[in-house]
C-alpha cells in the first residue's frame, strides 16, 4: 500500500520546478512514534486520493519548540521557531496543514510575532473541507455500522482555538453513531500530555490523567475512541491498556477512521 | 438635623475610607508589568456586557447560576433605593420621591422587595450549600480558615441587609395604615409596597406606635450602616469581585487561548544569536542597556502584568477552575484556585512592605517557594480548563507559564526529564533522541 503513497518533498518539488498548495508538517510525533505514523500515512492517503498538491519538509523540519515553550524555556522555543520560520520563507510557504494540533497552535498562534506568517489548519479541517468540496467521498461501507464512537477533544485544537466542529462533522459522515461523553467540547478534560507532561512523569497524586480521561470516555461505553492528536492517541492508548479494555476499544485518528471508511 | 449631620458624616467616612482602601488595591495592581490591552475596545465592551454583567460563563452550571442571578439582580436594583436613602438621610425627608414618582414608585420598591425575598432565599441556600452540602471545591486546602469564614460573612452580611429592609418597609406600612407614617399621605390606605404591605401587619401589626417607629429606624439606619460596612468590607475581601468583574473582563486576552506570550527580550538576544553579521562584542546602543533589566519569567507579584495582578483581586475563589483541572482533579498538589489566591495574598503582603518600609524594601520572600511550589507549577498540562471555566475571564495559566520561565530561564531548574526533552530539542530537533535524517523514513515502512 505504502509504494502507492506519494510524498514528495519541498526540496524535490522545488527542484522540479513546482510549487505545492500546501505543506504537510508532520511533526516529531507523526514522523517518529510508531503509533503516529500510521496516521500521517492515513493523512496522507487522502491528499494523494484527493490529488491535493503537497510536499512535506522530510529532513529540513524540525520541532516547532512547543514543548520548549510549555516547559518555560523560551530561549530553545525561539531558536526553534526562527529556524523553522527560515525554512518556510525560503520556501514561500504560505499555506500549512499538520496532523498535531500543538504543531498547530503553536505556527498559528506563535510564529506570527516571530515573523512567520502562515495560514495554518489541522488536519481535521483540511479532511472536512475536502468532504464538503466533494472530494472525497466517504461511503461509510459497514466498517463503522452499529459502533458508537466518541471524540475526544484535544486542548490545544478545542480550547485553544475554538475548533469543535470539524472532526464531529467528519465522524457524522460514517455510519455510526456519535455519542458525547460528560465533559466535551469547551470542557472537555485534558489526556494528560500537554505542558511538556509527555516528556516527564506525572507529579504525586492519585491517578494518571489519562486513566481519568479514559473512564470517563468508558461511561458511554464506546467501540472507538476517536482523537485528532497524537499525543491524545498515546495517552488514550495507555488508558484503554490500563483499564484492560484493549478487546473492547480501540484509540483512533479521526483521519484513519476517514481513510478507512474511504476505501483508501 | 443632628440625624442629617451624623448621617453625612457617615456617608463621607464611608466613601472615603472605602477610596483608600481602593486606591491601595490599584496601586498594588500598578505594580505589575505592562501589558497593552488598549485595543478592540468594541470587543472588549462586548466581552464585559456579555461575560460581567450578562453572567455568560455562569450559566455552564445552571442552578448556581440562577441564584447567583437572584442575587446579582438584587443587589444592582436596590442600588436606587440607596439612592433615596442618601437623599432622604441628607435632606431630613423621609421617602423623598414618592409623591413625585407615585405609582412608579410604588413600582419601583415592590420590584425591590420581591428581587430582596428571591435574594434572601438563595443566600440561605447558598449558605447551606456551603455548610451542610459537601461540595469538594468550597472544602478544599486552600479554602481552610479566613477564605471560609469570608464566604459565610458576606452571605450573613446578605441576609442582614435584606432583613433591615423589610423592617423598615413593613414597619412604614403599619404606620403609613394608621395615619402615622412620616411619609407624605397620597390619600390611599396603604404604601403599597409587594412584600411588605402583608409582612408589615403579619410581623408589626399589634405595635405600639413608638415601637414601631423604633423598629422603621432602626431597619432604616441599619440597612444604610450595613451598606457602609459591606462597602468598606469589600477591599479586604473576595467579594471585591462584584465591583472587579467589570475591568477584568473588559481587559480579557481576547487571543485565542492556546496563545502562550510573546517574551520579547528574548528575541532580541535570538535574534543576534542568529545573525551572523552580528557582532557579540559591540557596544550597546545609546540608550540601551540604560532601561533596568527584567527577569526573565516570575519570581514575585512585580514580574507578573497588571492583568494578572487584577485577575488575582478579582477572584471570588469559587474553585470552577479547580473543579475543572486535571491535575488537581487526579490528586496533584495543583489548584488553580489557589494560584490566584496565593498571587493576591503575596501581592498584599509586599504592597503593606512597601508602603510601610519605602520602595526598596525587601522582605526576602517571593511568590515562588514561600507561597507557590515547584511541584504545583511542574504538575499543570496547559490545557487551559480553568481560563475556560473561570467565570470572569482569569487567566491562571499565564501565572503558571511566567513562573516556570523563571524556574528554566533564571534558575536552570527544570524536571531532569524536561532538561533531557529540551536537548533532545536542541541537538536532533525532536523532544526524543532520533535523528532529523530519519524524519521522512515513514514513507518507505510497511
Amino acid at each position: 500500500m505504502s509504494n502507492l503513497m506519494k510524498v514528495p518533498t519541498m526540496a524535490e518539488m522545488t527542484a522540479n520546478g513546482e510549487v505545492p498548495e500546501i505543506l504537510f508538517w508532520v511533526g516529531c510525533s507523526g514522523s517518529f512514534d510508531d503509533r503516529a505514523k500510521k496516521i500521517t500515512k492515513a493523512i496522507v492517503k487522502i491528499l494523494n486520493k484527493c490529488e491535493v498538491k503537497f510536499a512535506v519538509l522530510g529532513a529540513e523540519e524540525s520541532c516547532t519548540g512547543d514543548p520548549a515553550k510549555r516547559a518555560g524555556n523560551e530561549f530553545v522555543f525561539q531558536m526553534q521557531a526562527m529556524q523553522n520560520i527560515e525554512v518556510l520563507d525560503a520556501y514561500e510557504i504560505k499555506k500549512i496543514v499538520t496532523g498535531c494540533p500543538h504543531c498547530f497552535n503553536t505556527m498559528k498562534n506563535e510564529y506570527p510575532e516571530l515573523g512567520g506568517n502562515y495560514e495554518v489548519i489541522h488536519h481535521t479541517q483540511l479532511i472536512q473541507s475536502l468532504i464538503e468540496e466533494g472530494k472525497l467521498k466517504v461511503e461509510g461501507g459497514d466498517t463503522f455500522k452499529g459502533k458508537k464512537i466518541t471524540f475526544h477533544d484535544p486542548c490545544y485544537l478545542g480550547r485553544g482555538n475554538n475548533v469543535y466542529e470539524a472532526p464531529r462533522e467528519m465522524l457524522r459522515k460514517l455510519d455510526a453513531e456519535l455519542v458525547e461523553m460528560k465533559n466535551c467540547k469547551a470542557k472537555g478534560l485534558c489526556c494528560g500530555a500537554g505542558g511538556a507532561q509527555m516528556f516527564k512523569e506525572a507529579e504525586k497524586g492519585d491517578k494518571e490523567v489519562n486513566v481519568l480521561r479514559t473512564e470517563e470516555a468508558m461511561e458511554v461505553k464506546p467501540n472507538i475512541i476517536a482523537t485528532g492528536c497524537p499525543f491524545c492517541n498515546t495517552m488514550m492508548t495507555d488508558g484503554v491498556k490500563n483499564k484492560d479494555q484493549e478487546g473492547n476499544i480501540q484509540v483512533i485518528d479521526v483521519a484513519e477512521l476517514i481513510a478507512s471508511a474511504a476505501d483508501l | 438635623m443632628i440625624s442629617i449631620i451624623i448621617f453625612a458624616v457617615l456617608l463621607l467616612v464611608g466613601f472615603g475610607f472605602f477610596a483608600m482602601n481602593a486606591n491601595k488595591i490599584r496601586a498594588n495592581i500598578l505594580m505589575g508589568r505592562d501589558v497593552d490591552r488598549s485595543d478592540n475596545k468594541g470587543e472588549r465592551l462586548k466581552v464585559m456586557t456579555l461575560i460581567a454583567l450578562g453572567q455568560k460563563k455562569m450559566f455552564k452550571r445552571p442552578i448556581p447560576a440562577i441564584l447567583h442571578l437572584c442575587l446579582y439582580v438584587a443587589f444592582v436594583i436596590t442600588q436606587i433605593e440607596l439612592i433615596e436613602i442618601i437623599a432622604d438621610g441628607l435632606s431630613g425627608e423621609h421617602r423623598l420621591f414618592r409623591s413625585s414618582l407615585g405609582g412608579f414608585y410604588t413600582f419601583m420598591i415592590s420590584f425591590i422587595e420581591v428581587l430582596s425575598v428571591l435574594a434572601f432565599v438563595a443566600t440561605f441556600l447558598f449558605l447551606a450549600r456551603r455548610n451542610l452540602l459537601k461540595i469538594p471545591r468550597f472544602n478544599m486546602k486552600e479554602m481552610k480558615g479566613w477564605p471560609k469564614v469570608d464566604g459565610n460573612l458576606i452571605l450573613v452580611m446578605e441576609l442582614i441587609l435584606i432583613t433591615f429592609i423589610f423592617m423598615m418597609n413593613g414597619a412604614d406600612e403599619v404606620l403609613y395604615a394608621q395615619g402615622l407614617s412620616h411619609a407624605e399621605n397620597l390619600g390611599d390606605q396603604s404604601l403599597g409596597f409587594a412584600i411588605s404591605q402583608y409582612v408589615g401587619p403579619a410581623l408589626f401589626g399589634g405595635m405600639s406606635e413608638s415601637s414601631l417607629i423604633m423598629v422603621e429606624r432602626i431597619g432604616w439606619w441599619g440597612h444604610i450602616l450595613m451598606v457602609f460596612t459591606f462597602l468598606n468590607y469589600l477591599p479586604f475581601s473576595k467579594h471585591f469581585h462584584i465591583i472587579l468583574a467589570f475591568p477584568n473582563t473588559y481587559f480579557s486576552n481576547l487571543n485565542p487561548q492556546g496563545k502562550a506570550t510573546n517574551m520579547e527580550a528574548v528575541m532580541k538576544e535570538v535574534k543576534l544569536m542568529m545573525d551572523p553579521d552580528a557582532d557579540p562584542y559591540a557596544m550597546p546602543e545609546e540608550g540601551e542597556g540604560e532601561a533596568e533589566v527584567q527577569r526573565f519569567g516570575a519570581k514575585d507579584v512585580e514580574d507578573l502584568s497588571w492583568k494578572n495582578l487584577l485577575d488575582a483581586y478579582t477572584c471570588t475563589e469559587c474553585g470552577r477552575c479547580t473543579s475543572n483541572c486535571p491535575a488537581n482533579r487526579t490528586g496533584k498538589l495543583l489548584s488553580p484556585r489557589k494560584i490566584m489566591m496565593d498571587t493576591r495574598d503575596r501581592l498584599e503582603e509586599k504592597g503593606a512592605g512597601l508602603r510601610k518600609n519605602g520602595k526598596d524594601y525587601d522582605d526576602g520572600k517571593s511568590l515562588l517557594n514561600d507561597y507557590i511550589t515547584e511541584e504545583e507549577l511542574w504538575a499543570c498540562t496547559s490545557c487551559n480548563a480553568c481560563v475556560e471555566a473561570c467565570p470572569v475571564n482569569i487567566d491562571p495559566l499565564s501565572i503558571i507559564t511566567d513562573m516556570r520561565r523563571y524556574l528554566v530561564m533564571e534558575e536552570s531548574k527544570v524536571p531532569t526529564e524536561l532538561a533531557g526533552m529540551i536537548s533532545n530539542i536542541e541537538n536532533n530537533g525532536a523532544p526524543w533522541q532520533f535523528s532529523p535524517e530519519d524524519r521522512l523514513n515513514w514513507r518507505d515502512e510497511e
